[in-house]
């Protein structure tokens, strides 16, 4: 998979499943599933929008799982996001880092995300009984992020 | 010339998703660019979002980051993905 921007929902079992086939070096393998959920800040979603840069996206992706493929020693990195409507309780984004031993795969997972949410250029926008509204960006969000400035597999 | 993308939020308050402007001398960063735009006044003072983010040729940058003719700029909010 490596990299991949959609609008089809996905399996993310199935998913996890490809990531570990056909490499039996594979010792361990760390994902992170985002889903839709139906409260955010106390308002009710009915469904979400996710507005993406066409063109930029796929790019940013692989330069963040290039990033951690440099810092740490993993099999493989593989980042899946979807665009467009989605509806509740559907998965969102889909990270899976692959690695001999758990602690690199850990790490790198986190690190992507981390990166993803500051770096990535995705907005959403939510529908609710009130109307549509856009997503503000969180500074701790940023925060997570600054701190793998700093830090990296030789001092975590 | 130059050309600017407008994301989400900033593109539906501008009402434009891409604009072509002829190159000006005096553009040394991606803010002499956002200034320009600001100028114009009216909706255009979205772009003095204190934490905008943009991007040059498809990279995210800073404001500080310099430019030149022919370069894809885009403006954009905190991104939300994940």
């Amino acid at each position: 998979m490596s990299i991949r921007v959609q609008t089809a929902p996905f399996d993310p079992g199935a998913e996890l499943n490809a990531v570990h086939a056909g490499n039996l070096s594979v010792g361990a393998v760390v994902t992170f599933t985002g889903y839709v959920r139906d409260i955010n800040q106390d308002q009710s979603i009915q469904e979400l929008f996710l507005e993406h840069y066409p063109g930029m996206t796929e790019k940013a992706l692989a330069k963040i799982r290039d990033e951690a493929l440099q810092r740490w020693p993993l099999i493989d990195a593989h980042i899946l996001h979807r665009v467009g409507p989605l509806s509740l309780a559907e998965p969102i984004v889909f990270v899976a880092t692959s690695s001999i031993h758990r602690e690199a795969a850990f790490a790198a997972c986190e690190f992507i995300m981390d990166y993803l949410k500051t770096r990535a250029p995705f907005w959403k926008k939510e529908q609710t009984a009130s109307g549509t509204h856009w997503v503000d960006g969180r500074d701790s969000d940023s925060d997570a992020a600054a701190r793998w400035d700093t830090t990296n597999k030789e001092t975590r | 010339m130059l050309t600017v993308q407008f994301l989400a939020r900033y593109r539906e308050a501008l009402n434009c998703e891409s604009e072509q402007l002829p190159w000006q001398e005096e553009w040394q960063t991606l803010d002499d660019v956002r200034q320009f735009l600001v100028a114009r006044d009216g909706v255009w003072a979205v772009l003095n979002d204190p934490r905008i983010m943009c991007a040059l040729n498809q990279d995210v940058c800073s404001l500080q980051t310099p430019l030149k003719a022919g370069d894809e700029l885009a403006f954009f909010p905190m991104v939300t993905g994940g």
